[in-house]
């Protein structure tokens, strides 16, 4: 055996950090990520201080644009508030793209079927109830053997994404198609579309209302305390006498009544019609909003925006200087890697081998 | 009889695509680390693949020659796969990230990273990017004499299929192999069973865990460069690449996390995936029998976890990080 020196480098756990200073390297993190984001740009030939001014001006220039922006932030914000318990729970829910297709079939069913029964008011309000209960209960199919067999929840709730498009792929052409062999479900009739408020469908108060509700439910309720202990550590929940599969089959019954009001929110606030890609891979970047706000519900409304911004201006950074809109997906992976290392920093502390022996034994 | 036939061919052509991200994914999570970012690596694979062997026919011409072009394009995915994995070993194994999330972050970067691209060699060269008809037919091509695949019935089963193929099954014996009868199979096994008793037996557990999930990578993109190359006839296609990364995912808890039964359970999967092309089942649209291998998908998670024999687990400590000061 030879004698091992000590490392160069090593970690120490801290938990002592100014609160201030985590949020600087968090910051810091995001600038960083910014950064990277030059190096594709510059790969490809382009500017990137011209190229991120384009996302800017493409996305918040003109009263038309900030409202685009804001409509492709509306569904990424309630959907990344529909994940963030299931994530402090460590429950890998993947499947919020299949909630929402469910919650936007719901609410479709009644839009074409129940129009003129009722006043538009009950209507919408049916929609709205339908979606929820049915995003809910999607999401409650993988929950449920979660509870039971401990069922591997990340790929189940993936599958159950692919099962739920293909359904309303059926459904749009077959049962539910408008014009034969259109392929397309009919556009909705005025009573079942949701009124606009400032000339964005009123979503948006929607989504406000639920943010401001999560963060309640989240941090002042003895619900937001058993998912937070569960998130900890399962073991513990146990032993302090939780039924752990109740939580975890509650809670991602509302994960998935919430990812259910967004589909509604797509098909009667924004499409006025249902197809199989209604959510548009909302489900998947809305975990990088959960996670890059740090599951914070206010610090959602930001990221959302933010991420709206790059989406937005990345469509005019297609057209304007033929750079692939694919750029938005690299950042934010880049953003989302940044993010996930700089926690190393604020949570360890590097310790650096000093220089003589006796310093090293004492 | 020829349409059975058939089916099987198509069937191992996809089941090919799948074993590969399967293989790889196998690989990483014998160390412990559950990499959720495959399909962000087949599409960098994918993209990457075709990249050089495309730039490579531009360079030199007419006098292309297949295997090269074979060897560049497989390399060139390794390379990006490995790149891409590398990322989330650092992230995870040294810098301890939640090996989830990390993940699904490599899953769209590495999605953008594979359209961006794809988009950007067709911008630059002006529209379509294909290879040449030598290229396509030499990716395409089987490796066995007419005579053999000229037998009835099982030279078409058995001797049809491209060079891929063949190196697939190679590699799922050879790896079968490594993790069972070497002392670093053994080593890797015991990493991601408990890192810390490997730890206190010497062994190196960042290193093993590096070298898996790095390795394993590169041969998860090997798939998406194989389904570029033969299922998409050798063109940027992100829309039947999508999803085939996570299949493989659940595709390696479906075979156990053994190397061998990839070989046949990529092959079933392969065909439910192009099944509703060849079998028609009447009174079933097309679009519900599209989501059967994913219904089929849900049904062995559920079975699997509900039946829980001791040795058809997962390794005990995959998706846990490694911190030897944290007892």
């Amino acid at each position: 055996m030879r004698e091992e020196k000590t490392a160069f480098i090593r970690l120490a756990k801290r938990t002592d950090m100014d609160p201030r200073k985590v949020w600087m390297i968090r910051v810091g993190s995001i600038v960083v990520a910014l950064l990277l984001g030059f190096v594709p740009m510059l790969l490809t030939g382009t500017n990137p201080i011209e190229a991120y001014g384009v996302i800017i001006s493409g996305s918040l220039s003109r009263p038309v644009y900030i409202r685009q922006t804001v409509r492709t932030a509306i569904p990424l914000l309630g959907c990344a508030l529909a994940i963030a318990p299931c994530f402090k729970m460590r429950f890998w829910n993947i499947g919020a793209e299949g909630q929402i297709t469910m919650g936007a079939m719901a609410a479709t069913y009644f839009a074409l079927y129940w129009v003129g029964k009722v006043p538009s008011p009950v209507l919408l309000v049916i929609m709205f109830l339908a979606a929820a209960i049915m995003g809910g209960l999607w999401a409650l199919i993988p929950a449920f053997f979660k509870a039971k067999w401990n069922t591997n929840e990340t790929l189940f709730t993936l599958m159950m994404n692919y099962i739920a498009i293909g359904i309303v792929a059926w459904l749009q052409g077959g049962p539910w198609e408008g014009r034969k062999g259109s392929q397309l479900i009919p556009m909705f009739d005025d009573a079942a579309r949701l009124p606009e408020v400032l000339g964005v469908n009123c979503g948006w108060i929607m989504v406000l209302v639920l943010t401001v509700l999560m963060y309640f439910y989240m941090n002042k309720t003895k619900h937001g305390y058993e998912i937070a202990v569960i998130g900890d550590s399962v073991n513990t929940a146990r032993y302090a006498g939780m039924n752990v599969g109740w939580i975890i089959m509650r809670t991602m019954f509302i994960s998935g009544a919430i990812s259910g009001v967004v589909g509604f929110i797509f098909v009667s606030g924004a499409n006025h019609t249902l197809y199989s890609g209604v959510a548009d891979g909302v489900g998947f970047t809305a975990i990088t909003v959960a996670w890059l706000s740090q599951l914070n519900s206010f610090a959602m409304i930001v990221i959302s925006f933010v991420l709206a911004v790059l989406e937005k201006g990345s469509n005019t950074l297609q057209t304007r200087l033929s750079v692939p809109a694919s750029i938005a997906d690299i950042i934010t992976g880049i953003l989302l890697f940044c993010m996930l290392s700089c926690e190393f920093f604020i949570n360890y502390r590097l310790i650096f081998r000093r220089k003589t022996k006796e310093e090293v034994a004492s | 009889m020829s349409t059975l036939i058939a089916l099987i061919v198509a069937a191992v052509t996809f089941g090919t695509v799948l074993m590969y991200g399967t293989l790889g994914e196998i690989l990483t999570e014998k160390s412990g680390n559950l990499n959720l970012g495959v399909e962000g690596i087949m599409y960098m694979g994918g993209a990457f693949g075709l990249a050089g062997a495309f730039y490579y026919e531009k360079a030199a011409g007419a006098a292309a020659s297949g295997p090269v072009a074979i060897v560049i394009a497989i390399l060139c995915a390794i390379a990006a796969g490995m790149a891409a994995s590398a990322i989330y070993s650092f992230i995870t194994i040294t810098l301890r990230a939640n090996q989830n999330v990390t993940g699904l972050a490599l899953s769209i970067f590495g999605t953008g990273i594979g359209q961006f691209v794809g988009e950007y060699m067709r911008v630059s060269e002006g529209g379509y990017v294909a290879l040449g008809n030598g290229l396509k037919d030499a990716f395409n091509a089987t490796v066995f004499p007419q005579a053999l695949i000229n037998i009835p019935v099982l030279g078409r089963i058995l001797f049809s299929h491209t060079v891929f193929f063949y190196l697939a099954i190679v590699l799922a014996i050879v790896m079968h192999l490594f993790l069972k009868r070497t002392r670093w199979g053994l080593y890797l096994t015991a990493v991601g069973e408990s890192p810390s008793t490997a730890d206190a037996a010497g062994i190196n557990v960042t290193k093993y865990k590096y070298l898996a999930t790095v390795i394993g990578g590169g041969i998860s993109a090997i798939g998406g460069m194989v389904y570029i190359m033969t299922t998409a006839g050798c063109v940027w296609n992100h829309e039947g690449l999508a999803g085939v990364g996570w299949l493989a995912v659940a595709l390696v808890i479906f075979c156990m996390w053994r190397p061998l039964n990839a070989i046949w359970g990529s092959v079933i999967f392969g065909a439910m995936m192009i099944m509703y092309l060849r079998v028609l089942i009447p009174f079933i649209p097309t679009e519900l029998y599209k989501i059967l291998p994913y219904i089929v998908t849900v049904i062995v998670l559920i079975i699997t976890s509900m039946r829980n024999s001791r040795d058809k687990q997962p390794p005990a400590s995959l998706g846990l990080n490694y911190f030897r000061e944290e007892r």
